[in-house]
């Protein structure tokens, strides 16, 4: 009797009493409309927002999962098994890296603040997806469900071809496909063993170590040659009809306002056009081709091609650095334009743009995990490609793959020549600052073979000499690996 | 062992409360049938108590803690003596409105026991204090009629009330909400809303010309700007949008609502542009990852737990809602939804929206304008403060810092809400005596007639406008 609806209530008092409660109603379903809306971004919520609060590093909800549930396993691409937990008879838990070091730096560790994919995954990692009957008998024995693995991109063959090829140098090899933007390889040395670390930790993260740092991704080089890309994208933008009629006459060094830019081992190049001073990576000839160049639009390039901001990736990344304004000296742009100056790049974002060029100016998200499943092997999340933006117009990108197949072909990565697979590529030798004399060699580049997927590396060796003599041969042992 | 019981209850839980929510908007169904809505409120009673116990079985079998037991029975004693009343002395009283207070205060006392024992047992106190006041209310509505000419004194304690908290309030977040009288806390913001709400009703019941207006108007808007000079921001707009609704209802212009709205937006958007810490709550608003540290410490840690929490949620005492700062007042949704699940927390909304439904519902049957007004304005207070808060943490708007009807801790907060129910109840009551006599002669006329019969009259009357000022003119005549 009391509680009655309005429309109820309409149906037994007569018309004027529906007039004269018009706005009663007005204002009810104006209220109702703001609930539905609450309740829908609720369920919104939960449904898509949550899994970036879930997953996130500061969540620290994700920890009472390992009371009910054992940790994962993290597994590669092709099958093997690279982080899992054993359970001793006294139900102990050791987590355990049967490749120890070689995939320190993508798998991480899960003590002493977590790192790597098992910080980025933990989450998953402490899920089960048993079926639930299972889970209920479980419960009764009070034993402890069995997590989610978690499969990566990462390629076992790759990652430890990389890994050896790199040897006792410091430095980084990342590899992906630009075509999906997956991850096959992401090595960083100095390492560490993760099966060991929360004993080491103190010499391991300790003052003087860099063991932790991730390079592939977080460490801020000196791009040196390997700039060039981005020089001669910059001055094919600006010329795009007479870029080709460029010519220069190299004697080894060029000076502009009392500063002297010197080829690699002041050699005289000669004549020379774009295509011969990219192949040759001719400093002279970069230098004079940078003061042509329009800083507005040359940053724009850069900013256009993720410098100076956040990269689309889930993993713990740095900001490349570039910046040139029309009050910076005449000799800070020549240096600049042959990839010295300023300018710094992670081996993951050099990577990105190679595999950018390769994909014919589309860049992929790189991602590292390519499902989760239950450990009986039911897929409970997918991970599929997705597409970041066009960088580049086709036009451009396919200027670059010729440029760069040249200098695989005949230029400074010539060693890269007569494969069963074609690369393109570009060699650096950075200086890493004015007043000392350590170099870091770099490749930045990829190779196609037909029937087999592209794939895109960047390799850094640092304090080693030239980049055709230490980063090159690094690059041809994986891309033999991965077109064997 | 105990791991599954929690995890069982959970599930259960949620069981049952979708059924208890179902049956609120269900029992409309059966409007004529009166014995059949009975059976469904007392069902809905026994899904109450079933809750209560289930979720205080847990939490004794988490936490081991015997006092557990003893307060449980404690509350089981109070919500018993709360129905016995209603049910002895108010038998017209709203069942369902009864239900869902009871609901409401069984949910906030699991909720705080688990988050704090200290802090439940003290709410506990308050809730017993406020029903008794609470169960006066109807008596005192029923015998004084005056309520209407108090017009000024409302308008003055009010605007009192609200100055001595921005001259002499206690700073907390950034904002002075509450002054501290021999040791007791209390919010008067809270109080002084009821007030707000009569005064508004009781300039507004006889004339809405526009000197009327514009009177109603300036004294709504000194309320409203010492609730923003205390920045009290999530309560001034509260009183704001109160005044709008009241405002569009007596005068039926739709345009000063909608005038209204542009004027808010143009102040928020003035707001933000002045205020430098209203600029960083949209921030921490829209990105509260990024700002993490400071900012957006609070909105984070609600949807960690919210998220984590899931549809299903932790199971009570498995989660962490300790971590979110003043979890037992604002967040206390958070908290909720992180250990009772987010289908339970989509049920509370419900069970608020069933709340309101039933105070638009009294106010639409109410004859005297007077108490329209009171109801529609009482309504508005409580279900866009239930919006402001359940948006608020779930970050569908921005933090605006008010409290849960009668879930959140927070003793101002849960007297003046059992005020706002027990001033609803007693319209309620005087509505089923005012229609007694009336009623019972419509009824045995009606009961002479046959049903099919009766639906034919009901066509004609519409049918006709004679006829239909007719009847008018004879249930006025009815009702002297």
């Amino acid at each position: 009797m009391e509680a009655k609806k309005p429309k109820q209530q309409q149906k037994s008092k007569s018309k004027t009493s529906r007039n004269k409660n018009l706005e009663f109603s007005v204002i009810t379903y104006i209220f109702l409309l703001l609930f539905i809306c609450l309740m829908g971004y609720f369920v919104y919520f939960q449904v898509v927002k949550s899994e970036k609060f879930i997953n996130s590093p500061y969540n620290s909800l994700q920890d009472l999962f390992s009371k009910n549930v054992v940790r994962g396993e993290i597994r590669s691409d092709d099958g093997y098994v690279l982080a899992k937990t054993d359970v001793a008879a006294d139900g102990t838990e050791t987590r355990s890296y049967p490749y120890s070091n070689v995939f320190a730096h993508a798998v991480g560790y899960s003590v002493n603040g977590k790192a790597g994919l098992e910080n980025q995954m933990n989450f998953s990692l402490l899920r089960s997806h048993e079926f639930f009957l299972e889970q209920i008998v479980n419960d009764l024995r009070d034993q402890k469900n069995i997590g989610d693995n978690v499969v990566t991109t990462l390629n076992y063959t790759l990652q430890q071809t990389a890994y050896d090829a790199l040897g006792s140098y410091d430095g980084a090899v990342i590899v992906m496909e630009p075509e999906t933007g997956r991850i096959l390889a992401m090595v960083s040395k100095p390492d560490y063993d993760p099966n060991t670390i929360a004993e080491n930790w103190e010499s391991v993260s300790g003052d003087g170590s860099t063991a932790l740092f991730n390079r592939a991704t977080q460490g801020s080089y000196a791009p040196g040659s390997t700039f060039k890309i981005l020089t001669t994208l910059e001055y094919y933008r600006e010329n795009p009809d007479t870029y080709m009629n460029y010519s220069f006459d190299c004697d080894g060094e060029f000076t502009d306002s009392g500063k002297t830019i010197h080829c690699a081992g002041n050699e005289a190049h000669g004549k020379e056009d774009l295509l011969s001073s990219f192949a040759n990576s001719c400093n002279s000839s970069y230098a004079n081709i940078a003061l042509t160049l329009d800083l507005d639009k040359y940053n724009d390039l850069c900013n256009s091609l993720l410098f100076n901001r956040q990269l689309p990736i889930s993993f713990e990344s740095s900001v490349s650095s570039f910046s040139l304004s029309s009050s910076d000296p005449r000799s800070q742009i020549m240096e600049t334009g042959i990839g010295q100056g300023n300018t710094l790049v992670s081996p993951l974002h050099m990577c990105m743009i190679a595999s950018t060029i390769c994909n014919n100016g589309t860049l992929m998200t790189p991602y590292l995990v390519d499902h989760t499943e239950s450990y009986k092997g039911v897929t409970v999340d997918t991970y599929s490609p997705k597409e970041y933006g066009t960088l580049l117009s086709s036009d451009e990108a396919s200027f670059m793959q010729s440029y760069m197949q040249e200098a695989a072909a005949s230029g400074t990565a010539g060693k890269l020549a007569g494969q069963s697979y074609t690369a393109y590529g570009k060699t650096g030798t950075a200086q890493v600052s004015d007043t000392s004399d350590q170099t870091n060699a770099w490749f930045v580049g990829y190779a196609h073979k037909d029937g087999q997927k592209d794939i895109a590396i960047a390799v850094v060796v640092e304090d080693s000499g030239y980049g055709v003599r230490y980063a090159v041969p690094i690059a041809q042992q994986v891309f033999a690996a991965y077109f064997q | 062992m105990l791991h599954l019981v929690t995890q069982a209850s959970k599930y259960l839980m949620i069981l049952l409360f979708m059924v208890y929510t179902f049956e609120c908007f269900h029992v409309f169904r059966f409007e004529n049938r009166p014995k059949r809505q009975m059976a469904i409120y007392s069902r809905q009673r026994g899904i109450m108590y079933f809750i209560h116990f289930d979720a205080f079985l847990v939490i004794y079998l988490n936490t081991q803690n015997v006092q557990v037991i003893g307060f449980y029975l404690m509350q089981l004693i109070l919500f018993i003596g709360i129905q016995l009343v209603y049910h002895l002395f108010y038998k017209k009283a709203s069942e369902l409105l009864l239900n869902n207070m009871l609901m409401l205060l069984a949910i906030s006392l699991v909720i705080l026991t688990r988050i704090s024992f200290d802090k439940a047992l003290k709410q506990f106190l308050i809730m017993i204090v406020s029903t008794v006041l609470s169960l006066l209310i109807p008596i005192i509505l029923q015998k004084m009629t005056s309520f209407r000419r108090f017009t000024w004194a409302y308008a003055l304690v009010g605007i009192a009330a609200l100055s001595v908290v921005l001259v002499a309030g206690a700073v907390s977040y950034g904002a002075k909400l509450s002054i501290s009288i021999a040791g007791i806390s209390i919010q008067p913001s809270e109080f002084v809303k009821i007030l707000y709400v009569f005064f508004i009703a009781s300039m507004l019941y006889q004339a809405t010309d526009m000197k009327q207006l514009l009177i109603t108007s300036v004294i709504a808007a000194v309320h409203v700007l010492i609730l923003v000079a205390s920045k009290d921001l999530g309560s001034a707009l509260l009183y704001f949008v109160t005044y709008l609704v009241m405002i569009y209802v007596a005068t039926r212009r739709l345009a000063y609502f909608a005038g209204g709205l542009a004027a808010c937006s143009l102040a928020a958007v003035a707001g933000y542009k002045l205020f430098s810490h209203v600029r960083v709550r949209v921030l921490a608003w829209k990105d509260p990852l990024s700002m993490i540290d400071k900012e957006g410490y609070q909105i984070s840690q609600s949807l960690f737990a919210i998220g984590t929490g899931g549809w299903f949620g932790m199971g009570l005492c498995q989660g962490l809602p300790n971590k979110i700062p003043v979890v037992a007042q604002d967040f206390i949704f958070s908290a909720i939804s992180e250990e009772l699940g987010g289908i339970f927390a989509l049920c509370l909304i419900m069970v608020c929206v069933s709340c309101f439904f039933m105070f638009l519902n009294i106010a639409m049957q109410m004859k005297d304008q007077f108490y329209k007004l009171v109801a529609l304005g009482l309504g508005t207070v409580y279900a866009f403060q239930v919006f402001l808060t359940i948006g608020g943490v779930t970050k569908f708007i921005p933090s605006t810092g008010v409290t849960l009807p009668l879930v959140s801790y927070g003793g101002s907060s849960l007297l003046s809400t059992m005020i706002l129910f027990g001033i609803i109840q007693g319209l309620y009551i005087m509505k089923s005596q005012q229609a007694i006599q009336p009623v019972t002669k419509n009824a045995e006329q009606k009961a002479k007639a046959k049903k099919p019969a009766k639906k034919k009259g009901e066509e004609k009357i519409n049918g006709s406008k004679k006829t239909k000022a007719a009847a008018k003119v004879k249930v006025k005549d009815l009702s002297k």
